[in-house]
């Protein structure tokens, strides 16, 4: 089995982000790292965040840095990996990719102890960059330039310590003295040597200076003094000019000001007055704003809240340092202050935010101070506050972020077309339900019914040079409606066009005249007023039209083809008649190309199954140049011309190209390249779009031309970041569509359905699903299916956590405490708290501002029935008395008595550590009442373990308990042990079952095969696998095979030989006998790992499904970054050599981005087997022509076989 | 095997004791070795952010001071060294 695997939803998370002027002038723009991809995004005016370019690196980006040399106007990028190599990106404006500037080699690949990688930190001044790893090893490269002003890197000096453990690392501002590196450091060499743990206890964490010689090319450790043993992070303070130079030292529950030869300043970081006393403040990301005159940090806590922190200095001397209260916003693995006054904050988990400045902390507020810190007999006074309201920002936008993704199941519960991806996501207050469907998101502008089923729509400018449409013409079956677009859209009788018939076609001709063609003519409408008038010969009526600005080809019926163009004057001439031999089904023309007179191809369907290309040339006019046969009937036709393009923001470079795209009456969409001298046809390409024949139409998304096709859904057809995308727009059939800008909506699609005129603007492009969230409570664990009613069961929990009640409590009390005046009466400025309606009341959300932390000992928990057509709870049950809940399951008993009831496995009082604490579990059974939408207890079963995974099965309940596998039955007080198994080596996490058999997931070794044999009542283990694997996700794939991930971020497939298998079926004692034998402390038999593929995230969820309707299925899975990939099989050997080779050829000619070998990734811990990697394979598109032509010349292909293979590929998954 | 090729492998092997720090010898005590996997795993997981979000999924602490944690770890990560037996 070979397997192609595509990522549908890249990951969603932030790792780091970074910002700077990437691109030279003026606008700023972010760099983010989102684990494995670059992706560089940038506010637009509407202060909307858009991505500008995206790569897939295959490798860990760990840190990025951004660094300027002195003079230049624009950032390079460092970024930090786990390629054992420092690499130097600049972004190319022109051709939007990111140039490999410098690439250097220093260790091994792979995230390691001494290799650096973790940590960077540039000279502010931009001369040198520090590279560190978590133990020992610091690298120190000098950046300059030559003297053609490119940039240049010098060959690494050393700064190791052994025995040294690094926290952080920043460059010191000191302005163009010798270059300065800070780092916070612990040495343990000598606690590791003293038993007594005297030296452990003393173990001190120094804050040193590395300085970098420039004179000497060398770096020596310059100063090193204690600090505060909780320090976990530097942030550089601006020096020269512009500050007092030094670095402000974050620690547990303090800030401290440090620099060489300055006495520390120290403030406590405030206190949420909820907090419990044994938790201290950590602050976990920083940002520095610096203005001419003033600079001052953000810091945010692991709270989520956001302080100020100023320096009152004089000259280099710090007197204060004050730490105020700003806003409190979700926690943040990265935020950057932009210079137009924008915050961007890269969440830890959930969507990201973009913020607006609308103060920046003058109003008082609450402060801790240097300088009036206190110090009792306990340790430095507190200082409290209550968080409040935002105040000082404004959010204005937020980036989708699916992470972590904890839960996934494709399922089409709202029977459409394709199935939707139910996602648990989130995290605490943060959590949702994401229903994800393909296709690309919509914004309805207006909808308004109409007298009648309209038939058609139009839209048409008065004069070429217009920018918004006039009018909006709506044919019905006998009449013509004429809509103005003004102010607002209203009804006009004084256009010109005839009323009194439908419309065929209406469209602007020549450069100011209005055209509509009906039935029994062409009424051409001049700017002046004047209307002339062509009648159709004797009976016959006109029964299709194509036009463009120039030229319009009527179809009479009986199969007459009459050509006419505009000429000089305006006047509409008719060149040419030809008689073609039955009636025709539709026409086109091509839009005329920039600078000629006419455009040279009308394209012709017939219901003879063919499509026939035509000259307009006067030399050859309507004569055929050329002719295809398509699978059945065309019902429309659409030129889609496609401009040249070298790169620049909408990414690779390809030349110009004319696409001729038929709709057939069986729904299949028929692409087809028209050679743009000779008018011959190749390359063709279909897709099945729907039920109903697909109708084109040619629109205009951000500026390029697009097509819509409109079959049982509309479809988007548009050329983005160099490929060419298909994708289904979430709404609903339409009839007919025309392209409509007015001031309100410059690019928008009017449509009509039903008997409404629908408006409505295409959002974000390039994304392959649209989201609708449902909020959650606390973080989603797993959910299940209520198969008959189609209900989602699903278990949430949080450690740490108050219920619901103490919460309310708590929160009554602290609003009577501060009393109305300081939250109370913000309820009318309602901001923030997004999607939850359920919230809109509550003057503190907590999807904001989190849950107050509780004891860590602490559990909360619910389940939740949700009726995902509605989106609506219909049941919740917190649980009580510290309860969690871990696994569920709906069961069948054998007894019929209560049809489908409901297991849960919760645990009281669970602790991680340590491990040898006996924890009491329980399993709930619940019984569907009152339709399935509540539950109701029947009873609770003590047993001894974490029941962490349940599973029907024969009519009876399995349950792994701990490292117990064990049957239940159902009884009337409690669940009855029927038969149980041991012998698992450690905890039983998933369990899945197929005829008699029985796979079970451990969490740290892999797959095991069980067989129930119901004439003994015995479990028994006939086979396992040999690779120690920590699960974290696994699904059933056939009868022999199991799909499993580990924590690593490996797929893999296990499979039982055939042979093995066929004897255990056989055997009368079911591989008994030989499994009381056992073989290497395991099961007899061993499975064979058949595929196996390093993702490079940790795989939360595996499902088999399809996403297209009638497609095979493929293994889709989710990560805790929130992203969707699919595996999917190939079915042919030819298909296999080809992208192997393919994949080979990329590999070699295209290495990726931030230096990590491609094959050595994806084999990070077992080497890659029978997978490709169709990211990579994707990537194609984006080389260089002249690659694009060597790497095809060597696959015997041309480069355009090669995207309609990997547009195939991708097609037959979504 | 003569004198100086012993001295020579011995030599070649403190070499890579010094560069790659956690290499093994013939001496090494099951505490030493443990201590090094150890701050082997969480260096890893310090590197690797999807796992280290996981961490903090399951204990519920943010990802910043699930780092920290880890970071922390690395002083101990075993506990106290065990008493060593006089020779």
């Amino acid at each position: 089995m070979y397997l192609y695997s595509l990522t549908l939803q890249q990951a969603t998370g932030i790792i780091c982000a970074i910002n700077g002027n990437f691109s030279g002038g003026k606008t700023q723009e972010i760099a983010v790292a989102r684990g494995k991809i670059l992706d560089l995004l940038r506010p637009d005016e509407n202060g909307k965040i858009q991505t500008i370019h995206s790569v897939e690196v295959f490798g860990a980006i760990r840190s990025l840095a951004q660094f300027r040399l002195t003079g230049a106007q624009k950032d390079y990028i460092v970024v930090g990996s786990d390629s054992g190599r420092i690499v130097i990106l600049e972004y190319n404006k022109e051709k939007n990719v990111f140039d490999k500037v410098h690439q250097e080699t220093f260790g091994k690949s792979g995230c390691r102890r001494i290799v650096p990688g973790q940590y960077l930190a540039v000279d502010p001044k931009g001369r040198a960059v520090m590279i560190g790893a978590c133990e020992k090893q610091k690298l120190v490269y000098v950046l300059n330039r030559d003297t053609t002003a490119r940039l240049t890197i010098s060959s690494p000096l050393e700064a190791h310590k052994s025995h040294t453990i690094c926290y952080s690392l920043c460059g010191v501002d000191c302005g163009f003295d010798n270059p300065i590196f800070a780092a916070i450091e612990l040495d343990y060499s000598e606690a590791d040597q003293d038993p007594t743990g005297q030296a452990a206890s003393e173990a001190q964490k120094h804050l040193t200076f590395y300085e970098l010689d420039l004179g000497l090319n060398h770096v020596s450790r310059k100063w090193s003094e204690p600090v505060d043993n909780g320090a976990n992070m530097l942030v550089t303070v601006p020096g020269g000019a512009d500050g007092p130079s030094g670095v402000l030292v974050c620690a547990e529950n303090f800030v401290i000001y440090k620099n060489q030869g300055h006495p520390d300043v120290r403030a406590v970081i405030p206190r949420r007055t909820d907090l419990p006393a044994e938790r201290g403040v950590l602050v976990v990301s920083a940002a520095v704003h610096k203005q001419k005159a003033m600079f001052f940090f953000l810091i945010q806590t692991e709270y989520g809240d956001v302080f100020k922190v100023t320096l009152d200095h004089d000259g280099d001397h710090v007197s204060e340092l004050k730490i105020k209260y700003f806003d409190t916003i979700p926690v943040a693995s990265s935020i950057c202050v932009l210079k137009l006054g924008f915050l961007f904050s890269a969440s830890e988990f959930g969507n990201h935010g973009l913020y607006q400045f609308q103060a920046i902390g003058e109003e008082p507020d609450v402060e801790s101070s240097s300088s009036n810190l206190m110090e009792t007999e306990e340790g430095f006074q507190p200082v409290f506050f209550q968080p409040r309201r935002l105040k000082n920002l404004v959010r204005i936008d937020q980036v989708e972020s699916l992470m972590p993704l904890m839960d996934m199941k494709v399922l089409n519960l709202f029977e459409e077309e394709t199935p939707q991806i139910f996602s648990l996501c989130g995290r605490g207050p943060r959590s949702s339900l994401r229903i994800l469907r393909p296709g690309l998101a919509i914004t309805e502008m207006a909808v308004s019914q109409l007298p009648g089923q309209p038939s058609a729509v139009w839209t048409v400018k008065k004069n070429v040079s217009d920018e918004f449409d006039a009018y909006i013409v709506v044919s019905f079956t006998n009449a013509t409606l004429v809509l103005s677009i003004g102010e607002t859209v209203e009804e006009v009788n004084d256009s010109g066009f005839l009323d009194t018939t439908p419309s065929l076609a209406v469209s602007l001709i020549g450069d100011d005249s209005l055209m509509q063609v009906h039935p029994n003519g062409i009424r051409h409408i001049r700017e002046d007023g004047r209307i002339n008038e062509w009648r159709t010969p004797g009976k016959r009526s006109i029964v299709k039209v194509g036009y463009n600005r120039l030229q319009v080809v009527i179809a009479l019926s009986g199969g007459e083809l009459i050509y006419f163009e505009a000429d000089m004057t305006g006047q509409l001439m008719e060149v040419e008649k030809h008689e073609m031999s039955g009636d025709l089904a539709c026409l086109d023309i091509a839009p005329v190309p920039e600078g000629r007179q006419r455009s040279r191809f009308l394209a012709v369907g017939s219901y003879d199954n063919t499509v026939r290309i035509l000259s307009l040339d006067p030399d050859d006019c309507l004569q055929i140049l050329s002719v295809q046969s398509v699978s059945s009937a065309p019902e429309s036709l659409l030129f889609l011309e496609v401009q040249a393009s070298i790169g620049g923001e909408d990414g690779a470079d390809h030349p110009a190209n004319l696409f001729l795209n038929s709709g057939l009456q069986n729904g299949v969409l028929f692409r087809t390249v028209v050679d743009m001298v000779t008018g011959q046809l190749s390359d063709s390409r279909s897709r099945f779009l729907g039920l109903k024949p697909p109708k084109l139409f040619s629109i205009s998304v951000r500026g390029r031309s697009a097509m819509l096709c409109l079959s049982s859904r509309p479809w988007l057809g548009y050329i983005h970041r160099g490929h060419f995308h298909l994708t289904p727009l979430s709404y609903e059939t339409l009839e007919f569509a025309a392209p409509f800008s007015s001031d309100q909506c410059a690019e928008g699609v009017v449509s009509v359905a039903g008997d409404a005129l629908r408006i409505f603007m295409i959002d974000r492009l390039g994304e392959t699903f649209n989201e609708t969230v449902v909020p959650l409570r606390y973080t989603p664990r797993k959910f299940v299916l209520q198969p008959k009613r189609k209900l989602l069961v699903i278990i949430e929990s949080d450690q740490g956590a108050f219920t619901a009640e103490e919460r309310e409590a708590a929160r009554k009390e602290c609003f009577e405490a501060g009393g109305v005046g300081e939250n109370g009466n913000g309820n009318a400025d309602q901001m923030e708290n997004g999607a939850d309606d359920e919230d809109k009341e509550d003057p503190l959300s907590d999807e904001q501002y989190g849950y107050p932390k509780a004891e860590s000992e602490k559990w909360v928990s619910c389940i939740r029935v949700l009726d995902p057509k509605t989106a609506t709870t219909t049941c919740l049950l917190e649980l009580q008395d510290n309860e969690a809940a871990y696994s569920v399951c709906t069961v069948n008993f054998h007894d019929k008595e209560y049809g489908t009831l409901l297991a849960v496995g919760t645990v009281k009082g669970m602790q991680f550590w340590p491990k040898k604490n006996l924890v009491t579990g329980f399993i709930h059974i619940y019984r569907f009442v009152e339709e399935g939408k509540s539950l109701e207890l029947l009873h609770k079963t003590q047993v001894e373990g974490v029941p962490l995974a349940l599973c029907q099965f024969q009519g009876r309940l399995l349950a792994g308990i701990g490292p117990v596998l064990r049957l239940y039955d159902l009884g009337k007080k409690r669940l009855l042990r029927k038969c149980e198994n041991k012998l698992f080596p450690n905890t039983i996490i998933s369990i899945q079952t197929y005829r008699d058999r029985i796979y079970v997931g451990d969490i740290q070794e892999s797959f095991h095969y069980c067989k129930y044999r119901r004439d003994e009542n015995q479990l028994y283990i006939f086979a396992d696998d040999c690779v120690p694997r920590w699960l974290t996700a696994s699904h059933h794939v056939d009868f022999d095979t199991m799909a499993g991930a580990d924590k690593f971020g490996n797929v893999y497939f296990v499979r039982l030989p055939q042979d093995l298998s066929e004897e255990i079926e056989e055997d009368p004692t079911g591989g008994k006998i030989k499994w009381e034998q056992g073989k290497l402390n395991g099961a007899p038999n061993k499975v064979d790992e058949i595929v196996q593929f390093h993702v490079g995230d940790v795989v939360t969820c595996l499902q088999k499904a399809s996403m297209i309707p009638g497609g095979s299925e493929s293994i889709m899975y989710g990560t805790v970054m929130g992203s969707i990939g699919a595996l999917h099989a190939f079915t042919s050997r030819d298909d296999v050599d080809f992208f192997s080779h393919l994949e080979m050829h990329m590999r070699q000619e295209y290495p990726p981005l931030c230096g990590r070998d491609h094959m050595a990734y994806r084999s990070a811990y077992f080497p890659v087997k029978d997978v490709i990697d169709g990211d990579l394979c994707e990537q194609f598109p984006t080389l260089p022509m002249d690659l694009q032509r060597k790497i095809a010349d060597e696959l015997d292909r041309t480069p355009a076989e090669i995207l309609k293979k990997l547009e195939d590929a991708r097609n037959k998954i979504i | 095997m003569q004198a100086s090729d012993r001295f020579n492998i011995n030599s070649q092997l403190e070499h890579l004791q010094a560069k790659y720090v956690g290499t093994g010898h013939a001496d090494l005590s099951r505490f030493e070795w443990a201590v090094n996997i150890q701050r082997d795993s969480y260096a890893s997981y310090i590197g690797h952010y999807p796992m280290l979000s996981y961490f903090a999924i399951a204990e519920n602490e943010s990802i910043g001071r699930e780092r920290y944690n880890f970071m922390q770890k690395m002083l101990l990560p075993c506990g106290l060294p065990p008493e060593r037996e006089e020779e």
